[in-house]
Parts: structure tokens; C-alpha cells; sequence
């Protein structure tokens, strides 16, 4: 039994400060006993006389007369095959009454960097049945692909769709899901996991659910406990495994408040200067080992404050993901879903994952020329404001409808329709062929005497 | 050594009590001996750096003093490597912990194990000075690995000099007063190495690259930046000056970048030929990769141990091709590490000492005599990015301030894939005089004036296309649509290269200066042609205005390119 201590000396905000006699190690779990509750906390700063221990479940009820025992270790995850199907809370803890988990291995939650030389190239592409991601800003397994959303908009929807769909190419298996919630309303977790269980995904998933008004501390566990058991299903497991985490604007939050609480000299916009490394811990735990058949994918959702894409959390973000995938509120006003507007949007692994052997050779050249007149019909519509549509070329006009038609076709589509990719390219030429011939600059004629709707009957009897 | 004890452990930061350690010396941290470094030193604490995760570390741990500050190993064995920023080989650390890194692993950065023919190229009673070359090892295929007394020694007179297969901890000579030499040698990696004398930025580096050749040069020994905005093509830019830039070993130094873009490049570049030799480029490169999530600290330092190999090359008399990738986010390791030191901070949280370790670094780039006679060189290429590409930040403000070139890779010309994608009206190198008595020597005196009438001509076409927007282009007087013509030339015939081309790939001094100058006489023609009042229809649909486009991709262009010259002669006589 472990020494307890009735020696705190100060509680402010969610952190408490405990004299002790024997030496604590940085980053320990820490239990506090009072009145019958046991909450958890973690070690912050350990020096000889003094530790400072951030408690998860908010320092409520606590009081200088609450028992303090350290236990000597690193919070770790308890691990088995059996969590797959579960919800957890946001710190770990059953939250569908079942059982605890009872663990075939203990893994420390902080998670090691995976060494760079053992990485394999993310190349496989996974097809999540939403033409604006599969067709522009293609997903590969391994990659980290956050999506940029607003209040208001319906990212969690989106998330909901590729959690249902993704998955491989000519592969029956489907992704093993992990969605972790930190700090989303009572509402939005419900809408989560009707859906799960209407679709049956629950029985693949593994659930932690931090809500609105559980402990903002606890929201910093909430992440790393859904990448640790991501790294047991992807790399002990073999499981190919899709991470979806909403809403990282929450966990930023939980950073900063935990930052005020230390006194901490802030960065930016008063996040903690160590916001970039703390985020990269966590996006940088995607990826493929060599050697190793699982993969873990990321999808992090995060809201941009007041739109802003500038702001210290989407733009570290930017830095560490892979790309990113940008809702846009325009869209969304139009009635289109998924709103996503493709033309800030990007997949940095997109090249490898696409073109002959994974999806169709003509990919890369539908993909560009479809952006090309998409971008270019959305400065027109700037002009054709000013000037009125009469007074644009009849090149102009034709691209300014292109515009039009490519939301309402290509980036429109219904909440559960899941598009093959050949659907999908197959959308997108047939948007293109409205358009004269000489105009597709950007693809090679040999794709067009294949592909094109005008050839392809005939290319495809030869 | 001293022994200290953990008195307060708070993230990467740890304060020990016990030590007699100086400031940066590296220290053993704990059981478990993680690696780490001594930043400040207030009354009888230390304030130590760690370079490993400190989880679970303890006060009351033991701080074991290693006497001396953070060092590379410096021997042969380096080329061909790929370490992480305090140079543990990746490939060991995966061999020695799997496929995550795990703590207190210390991993040597050279092979200690493996033999070298050593032969001495000084012999017994010979004088040596410190840095003078004493042998030479053969370490790659086209490389010599020259053995140097080192720099911090005083060197003497050779009482004993072996040659023969040795290791690097062998003694491989014996000066008079008993020093004993090995192949390797230590040496800390936030000290600059000495040289004789630092030497002008007189000679440039050839990259075969139109754009930066011909108009923002790079000297051998020179700083340059580009921005690393995504969808600029810099990965494209940097394996293209790997490649053609002709310097004799190439460091690459990752610092704090995405762990599957390392993965790419570590891919990759082991596959990247070497077009001078066919041998695979890797041959002559090291590779630092230190990922965002590893630990903050060893990001840190990745820069200065990435700077120290490069020197330990420069010292031979080569010439070494840095890339440091990316410098912003060094400068966040950098803040960091101050907030955590509770520094009051500058700029946007930055620490207000970042100019000076910005300057610091930049200044250990240069062309020198070295301390073994002859000359070499450490060239930098840094590529900063800045948060939502805001180049007021201080990272990029600091960086501009310090280096001399300046790349503007520019997303809108990616997108209309001109490559390489260097803005030409944003860009500027400052080592156009310095650079100019080399060309006029090399190439031809009228090297700057062609690039500079080049340039202006760009300069009047982006005042011209702003009018052409509004009014269109039927609407300019006569002269200017031939300069829009000419200014269209010079883009599309000159500054757009294609790395794929097996001959347009790189492009020599003379035929850089020979087409320019060839665009140029065709403006010259046609502004005459203009005079006499020709239209201007007639003047830009000459057909060897067309054929002028393809003599970039001829290996013997001359006589080709005379012809096309003749031709547009005759040409311009028959208008009327």
C-alpha cells in the first residue's frame, strides 16, 4: 500500500499543490481519496519539496483534508481485444455499464515517437464514397487529414459518412473506427452514437466520449487514450484503423486553460509555446510501420474560430497534417452538402495514393481540370457581379455555368450516398464534357480519346 | 565527474543540485541516463534540457556530469547516414528499440566496429598543425575522407605514423608530446570550427537552374532562404539543387518535419542518382531527420549538428550544401524552450534572443581557407515557414535580415506549372556584384547587363499586363506589345525549366548567357522593326522567334542556335 499524503497545500483551478516526503515521478498518475470519490490526476511538476498534479475530474469536492497517493507510474491504457465495440469516457473509464477492461497488455498513454526510418510510405488509397475527398483531395491510409470546420456547420455529419464508408479499394474489411469526443454537447454525442448503432459500426468502434460539461482537464487524456488504442488495433492487432477526434478546438482550450492555471508564460493568442509540439504528439501518431500489416488513419475535426483560418490551432494544424479538408459556410448556406469547398482544400499524400494501380490513370488530370475551371468560374462570378453575365465571353459564360453545375453535381450529394471513385470520375467527365474539347488543356489526349463521354462507348466496345 | 540530484522535474526541463557541470555541457539525466544538456545555472541548480521524454523521471534521480558539452563524432563513416537531431543513427535506434524510439538509448555516430585503410600522407618528424590533414581514408567510392589533427589540439611533430586497416578509436599516429591521433575525433556542435581566414563570396554556385543562375545566383558559401509554403514545389527545388548544385557533399537537416515526409524522403533519396557520376547521390549526403513529436530539445539541436558535419566536410576542402528545413520550426523549439524557462518573451512569444541564434547560425555558413591549406565552403539553404504565410513574422523577418538570397517559390506559378516556381519580380540575390567580375572572367562581360535588361523588361511586363486587364492588349502603342512579347519569351523559352528533360534539366553558364542573349537581339530586331513601322503582327509571328524555343533542349546547341540566329537575321531584313 502506498504512502498516502494529507498534505495539500493548495488547490487553484484544476490543479492542486501537495507537499510530500518520498520522490514523485514527472507525468504519475496520482489518486486523490475524498469523501468516498476517488478522482485521478497527473504530476505536472515534481521538485523535491512540492508537486503540482493536474486532476482530471476537477478539483470539486476536494479540500486540504483529501487523501493523496501517488502511485508510483505513468498512466497507462488497459488494452485488449474486448475494448473494440466499448464506450469509454473521456479518461478511460466505462461508460456503457459494462465491465472494466480487463487488460492483456498496459500501454503508457504518451505514446513514443514512431522512428522515422521505420515508417513505410503511405500509398493505399481508401475511398470514402464522397466524390469532393476521393475525386479532389484524396485520402490515403496513414495519412492525417484534419478537417477544417465552423460553429455551426455539419462537420460531425461528414465525419459520421466517412466513418461509414471508407474504406479500401477491392478490400472487403473495413476500417476499425475510434472516435474520440472532447468537449462536443450531450446532443451531438447522442447523434454519434445513434448512428453507430443504427449502421452497426459500434461493433468495430471504440468510443470515448468527453462531453461539454465533464472536466476541461480530462479532455487532454481524451486523445492520447484513443491513439494508444489505436496503435494496440493498428500494430499488435493488425487492424487498419480511422481516428476521428472532434473537436481539437476543445482540447487547444483545455491546453490553454491548463497553461493559465501554471502561470505559464503564454504564446500566441495565450496558448502555451509548447501548443505546436503537443499537437504534433498527437497527429504525428498516424502512419504505417514497415513490416506491419495495420494502419492508422486521422481525421481530426476542429472549428476555426470565427472562420479563421489564421488562428494558432488550424494553423499549427496545417503544419503537422497532411493537408486539410475545408468546410466551407458559403456552401453550406447554397443547401449543398458535404460543403466542402475543394479550392483551399488539399491532400499532400494525394499523388501516391492515386493514378494507374490504385485508382485510374486519368485520375491526376480529371482532378486538375476539374479544379482548374472550378477556380476560375469563382473569380468570374466576382466579375459577372460587377459587369452582369452578359457582358462575359461566351468562354467565360460557359465556365461560369461549369461552376455551378460542379457544386450542385459533383460536391453535392446525399448524407448517405457512398460514390465509387469510378462514380465519381465518371461525374466529373461528364461535367467536363460540356465543355468544348479544345478548353481540357490540363488532360492528355489519350485519356480523353479513352475516358471522354463522347469516346468512351466506342473506346470501351475496341 | 560529479554526481547531482534531481531536485524538480516539469516537462523537458529539469533542475539538479550537486553539479559542477559549465553551461551546455551534456549531462545523463536520471536511471535511465537520458541525454541532456545544461541551459542555465542559478546558485547551486543547474537548469538542464532534456532530450528525451521525461516521463516518470524522479527528483532524487541521479545527474551523472559527462565533463564535456554536446559533440559530434566526427570520422569517417558519417556519409550515408541518417541520424536524428544529436546524431544517434535511425536505422540503429530501430535495431536497438524497435519501431518507436524508446529512452536512454545511446547509440555511437559513426561505427565504431568497422576497419578503414588509413594511409598517412605525413610522415615521421613531419610537423603538423592543427586541422592539417595527416592521412586519408577512402570513404566512399568517390569520396576521401581526409584525417585531420583536430582544431582544438596544438598539434606538434609525428613520432609515430601507422598505415593499414584501423578503427576509429585505433591510434593511428603519436605526436611528440604522446598525444595519441585517432580517425575520429569529437567536437561540440554549438562551437564553430576554426578556419585560416574567412574568404569573399566571389565564386558562384552553379546549380544549372536558368532562374537562380542567371538572375539570383547563390554564392559558394552564401545564405539563402525559401519559403516552405505548401504547394510550392520545394520538395522538387531541393532535390533538384541536391542533384545539379555543384558542391561535393550534401547535408540535409529535417527539422521538425512530418513524420511521413521524412518517411518519402528517406524513401527516396537513396534512390536519387547522381547525374555527374551515376553513383547514387546518397553516397556524398547525410541525413538529419528529427520529426515534430520528437522530443523538442533534440529539435533544437538538430541545426548545430547538422552545421558541424557540414564544417567537419568544409575543413577537407570541400564543398558542403546545407538544407536546413524548416528554420521556423528550429525558432519554435527555440520558444519553446523559453517559455518553459519562464524567459520574458519578444516578438509573438519568440525569445527575444532569436535574431542573435538566427545570426549565430547563418554566420558559420561561408567560403574559408581552411586550417589544411586550400579552400572550402558550407552553403545554406533555409526554408521558413511562416504561420498563414505571413511574412511580417519575426522568423521570417530574422531570416530575411541575415540571408543574402532570397527564392520566392510562388504557389500561383505551380499552379500554372512554371518550374521551377521562383517568382522572378520577388526574389533577389545581393551577391549579383560581388558575383559579377567571376562571370565577366568566366563567361562574358555582359553577364549583369543582359540580366539586368532581362529583368526590367519582366519589371515593365507586370506594370504592362495590370493595363492589359483593363483595356486589353490590342489597345497598347507598338512597342509595348513587343515588350509583352519579349517579356513572354524570357518566361516561358528561359526562366521555365523542366527537371524532367534529360538535356533542360541543367543548363550551362555559356548557354544560360547564349539564350538570354538571344532573346534580347530578337527584342532588339523588333524594336526596330517597330521604327520602321512594321506591324507588330508581323513582327512576333517570325518563325524563328519559334525555333529559338527549342534550342534549350539541344545538348550542342551552337551551331543550332547560330542557325536560328542567321535565320531571324534574314527574317527580319525581308519585312517590310
Amino acid at each position: 500500500m502506498t504512502k498516502e499524503y494529507k498534505t495539500i497545500t493548495e488547490i487553484s483551478g484544476p490543479l492542486i499543490f501537495v507537499e510530500k516526503t518520498e520522490p514523485v515521478g514527472y507525468m504519475e498518475l496520482v489518486e486523490i481519496r475524498t469523501g468516498g470519490e476517488l478522482k485521478r490526476g497527473q504530476v505536472l511538476d515534481s521538485s523535491d519539496e512540492i508537486v503540482v498534479v493536474q486532476i482530471f475530474e476537477g478539483t470539486g469536492g476536494l479540500s486540504k483534508d483529501s487523501a493523496v497517493s501517488f502511485t508510483g507510474d505513468v498512466i497507462k491504457m488497459p488494452l485488449s481485444p474486448g475494448i473494440v465495440g466499448r464506450v469509454l469516457s473521456g479518461s478511460g473509464k466505462p461508460r456503457d455499464g459494462g465491465p472494466e477492461i480487463v487488460p492483456d497488455v498496459l500501454r503508457d498513454i504518451a505514446g513514443a515517437a514512431i522512428n522515422p526510418a521505420s515508417r513505410e510510405k503511405p500509398r493505399a488509397f481508401i475511398q470514402t464514397g464522397i466524390s469532393t475527398i476521393d475525386g479532389t483531395n484524396t485520402l490515403v491510409r496513414g495519412q492525417k487529414l484534419p478537417i477544417f470546420s465552423g460553429a455551426g456547420l455539419p462537420h460531425n455529419d461528414l465525419a459520421l459518412q466517412i466513418a461509414r464508408q471508407a474504406k479500401a479499394l477491392g478490400e472487403a474489411e473495413s476500417f476499425a473506427v475510434i472516435f474520440c469526443a472532447m468537449g462536443i454537447t450531450n446532443e451531438e454525442a447522442q447523434h454519434f452514437l445513434a448512428d453507430f448503432e443504427r449502421t452497426g459500426a459500434l461493433e468495430r468502434a471504440v468510443v470515448f466520449l468527453n462531453l461539454a460539461d465533464d472536466p476541461a482537464v480530462e479532455r487532454i487524456l481524451t486523445p492520447r487514450l484513443g491513439l494508444t488504442t489505436a496503435e494496440y488495433l493498428a500494430f499488435d492487432l493488425d487492424m487498419h484503423v480511422l481516428i476521428i477526434y472532434t473537436d481539437m478546438t476543445n482540447y487547444c482550450e483545455s491546453l490553454r486553460q491548463m497553461g493559465a492555471a501554471r502561470e505559464e508564460v503564454p504564446g500566441r493568442r495565450g496558448y502555451p509555446g509548447y501548443m505546436y509540439t503537443d499537437l504534433a504528439c498527437q497527429y504525428e501518431r498516424a502512419g504505417i510501420i514497415r513490416g506491419k500489416k495495420g494502419s492508422i488513419t486521422q481525421f481530426p475535426i476542429l472549428t476555426m474560430p470565427g472562420d479563421d483560418i489564421t488562428h494558432p490551432i488550424p494553423d499549427l494544424s496545417g503544419y503537422i497534417t497532411e493537408g486539410q479538408i475545408i468546410v466551407s459556410r458559403e456552401l453550406h448556406r447554397k443547401g449543398i452538402y458535404p460543403p466542402i469547398d475543394i479550392r483551399p482544400s488539399l491532400s499532400r499524400l494525394m499523388n501516391s495514393g492515386i493514378g494507374k494501380g490504385h485508382t485510374r490513370e486519368d485520375h491526376r488530370a480529371v482532378s486538375d481540370q476539374l479544379y482548374a475551371y472550378y477556380a476560375e468560374g469563382n473569380d468570374l462570378r466576382g466579375l459577372a457581379a460587377i459587369v452582369g453575365k452578359e457582358a462575359l465571353s461566351e468562354r467565360d459564360k460557359l465556365v461560369l455555368e461549369f461552376a455551378d453545375k460542379f457544386e450542385k453535381r459533383f460536391v453535392n450529394q446525399g448524407r448517405d450516398e457512398d460514390r465509387s471513385i469510378f462514380e465519381t470520375l465518371q461525374i466529373g467527365w461528364d461535367l467536363l464534357a460540356d465543355l468544348p474539347e479544345a478548353m481540357l488543356t490540363r488532360i492528355d489526349d489519350k485519356y480523353i480519346k479513352v475516358y471522354h463521354p463522347k469516346y468512351a462507348a466506342s473506346a470501351a466496345k475496341k | 565527474m560529479e554526481v547531482g540530484k534531481i531536485s524538480r522535474v516539469a516537462g523537458p526541463l529539469v533542475q539538479a543540485t550537486g553539479l559542477k557541470a559549465s553551461m551546455y555541457d551534456l549531462v545523463l539525466v536520471g536511471e535511465e541516463g537520458l541525454m541532456s544538456e545544461v541551459i542555465g545555472i542559478s546558485g547551486n541548480k543547474h537548469i538542464i534540457q532534456v532530450y528525451e521524454d521525461t516521463g516518470g523521471v524522479r527528483p532524487g534521480e541521479p545527474v551523472k556530469e559527462t565533463g564535456a558539452p554536446l559533440v559530434a563524432q566526427l570520422g569517417p563513416g558519417i556519409l550515408t547516414q541518417i541520424y536524428d537531431g544529436i546524431q544517434r543513427p535511425l536505422p540503429m535506434l530501430a535495431a536497438a528499440s524497435g519501431d518507436f524510439i524508446s529512452r536512454g538509448l545511446f547509440v555511437d555516430g559513426i561505427d565504431h566496429k568497422k576497419k578503414w585503410e588509413f594511409k598517412p600522407v605525413v610522415k615521421k618528424g613531419d610537423a603538423v598543425k592543427p586541422g592539417q590533414s595527416i592521412g586519408e581514408v577512402q570513404e566512399q567510392l568517390l569520396i576521401k575522407h581526409k584525417i585531420m589533427v583536430p582544431p582544438n589540439l596544438k598539434g606538434g611533430v609525428i613520432k609515430e605514423i601507422y598505415s593499414g586497416n584501423f578503427n576509429v578509436d585505433e591510434t593511428i599516429a603519436v605526436l611528440d608530446d604522446g598525444t595519441k591521433l585517432t580517425m575520429m575525433h569529437k567536437w561540440p556542435v554549438r562551437r564553430a570550427r576554426p578556419v585560416t581566414k574567412k574568404l569573399a563570396p566571389t565564386i558562384p554556385l552553379r546549380t544549372g537552374q536558368r532562374v537562380i543562375d542567371g538572375f539570383f545566383s547563390l554564392a559558394k558559401g552564401g545564405t539563402a532562404a525559401i519559403p516552405g509554403g505548401f504547394g510550392t514545389g520545394k520538395t522538387v527545388m531541393q532535390q533538384t539543387l541536391s542533384k545539379w548544385a555543384d558542391v561535393d557533399i550534401v547535408v540535409y537537416v529535417g527539422c521538425g518535419e512530418r513524420g511521413n515526409e521524412m518517411a518519402d524522403l528517406l524513401h527516396e533519396f537513396p534512390e536519387l542518382q547522381d547525374p555527374r557520376t551515376g553513383r547514387p547521390l546518397m553516397e556524398r549526403s547525410i541525413v538529419y531527420a528529427n520529426t515534430s513529436n520528437m522530443p523538442v530539445a533534440a529539435r533544437e539541436a538538430s541545426v548545430y549538428t547538422g552545421m558541424t558535419t557540414s564544417e567537419y566536410y568544409r575543413d577537407m576542402g570541400y564543398d558542403v550544401l546545407m538544407t536546413a528545413d524548416s528554420t521556423s520550426r528550429w525558432a519554435e523549439a527555440m520558444r519553446e524552450m523559453g517559455s518553459r524557462l519562464e524567459e520574458m518573451p519578444g516578438e509573438e512569444g519568440y525569445p527575444a534572443y532569436l535574431g542573435a541564434r538566427l545570426a549565430d547560425f547563418y554566420e558559420r555558413a561561408g567560403r574559408a581557407e581552411v586550417l589544411n591549406g586550400g579552400q572550402g565552403s558550407v552553403s545554406i539553404v533555409g526554408a521558413v515557414s511562416p504561420p498563414g504565410g505571413d511574412f511580417t513574422e519575426p522568423v521570417t523577418q530574422n531570416t530575411l535580415r541575415m540571408v543574402k538570397v532570397f527564392w520566392a517559390l510562388d504557389s500561383k506559378l505551380t499552379q500554372r506549372r512554371h518550374f521551377p516556381s521562383i517568382n522572378w519580380l520577388d526574389s533577389y540575390s545581393l551577391y549579383d556584384l560581388d558575383l559579377e567580375p567571376w562571370f565577366v572572367q568566366n563567361v562574358s562581360p555582359d553577364w549583369n547587363k543582359n540580366k539586368r535588361r532581362a529583368m526590367a523588361i519582366l519589371q515593365e511586363n507586370a506594370e504592362l499586363e495590370e493595363i492589359v486587364m483593363l483595356v486589353g492588349s490590342d489597345a497598347l502603342p507598338e512597342d509595348q506589345q513587343v515588350t509583352l512579347e519579349v517579356a513572354r519569351m524570357i518566361i516561358n523559352f528561359w526562366l521555365a525549366q523542366s527537371a524532367f528533360h534529360p538535356v533542360d534539366t541543367f543548363s550551362p553558364y555559356k548557354k544560360q548567357f547564349d539564350l538570354l542573349a538571344s532573346i534580347l537581339k530578337y527584342r532588339d530586331y523588333a524594336f526596330e522593326a517597330v521604327q520602321k513601322g512594321i506591324p507588330v503582327a508581323q513582327i512576333t509571328s517570325v518563325p524563328s522567334k519559334d525555333a529559338l524555343a527549342k534550342v534549350r533542349l539541344e545538348a550542342e546547341y551552337e551551331p543550332i542556335l547560330a542557325k536560328v540566329l542567321a535565320q531571324m537575321d534574314t527574317e527580319f531584313k525581308a519585312l517590310k
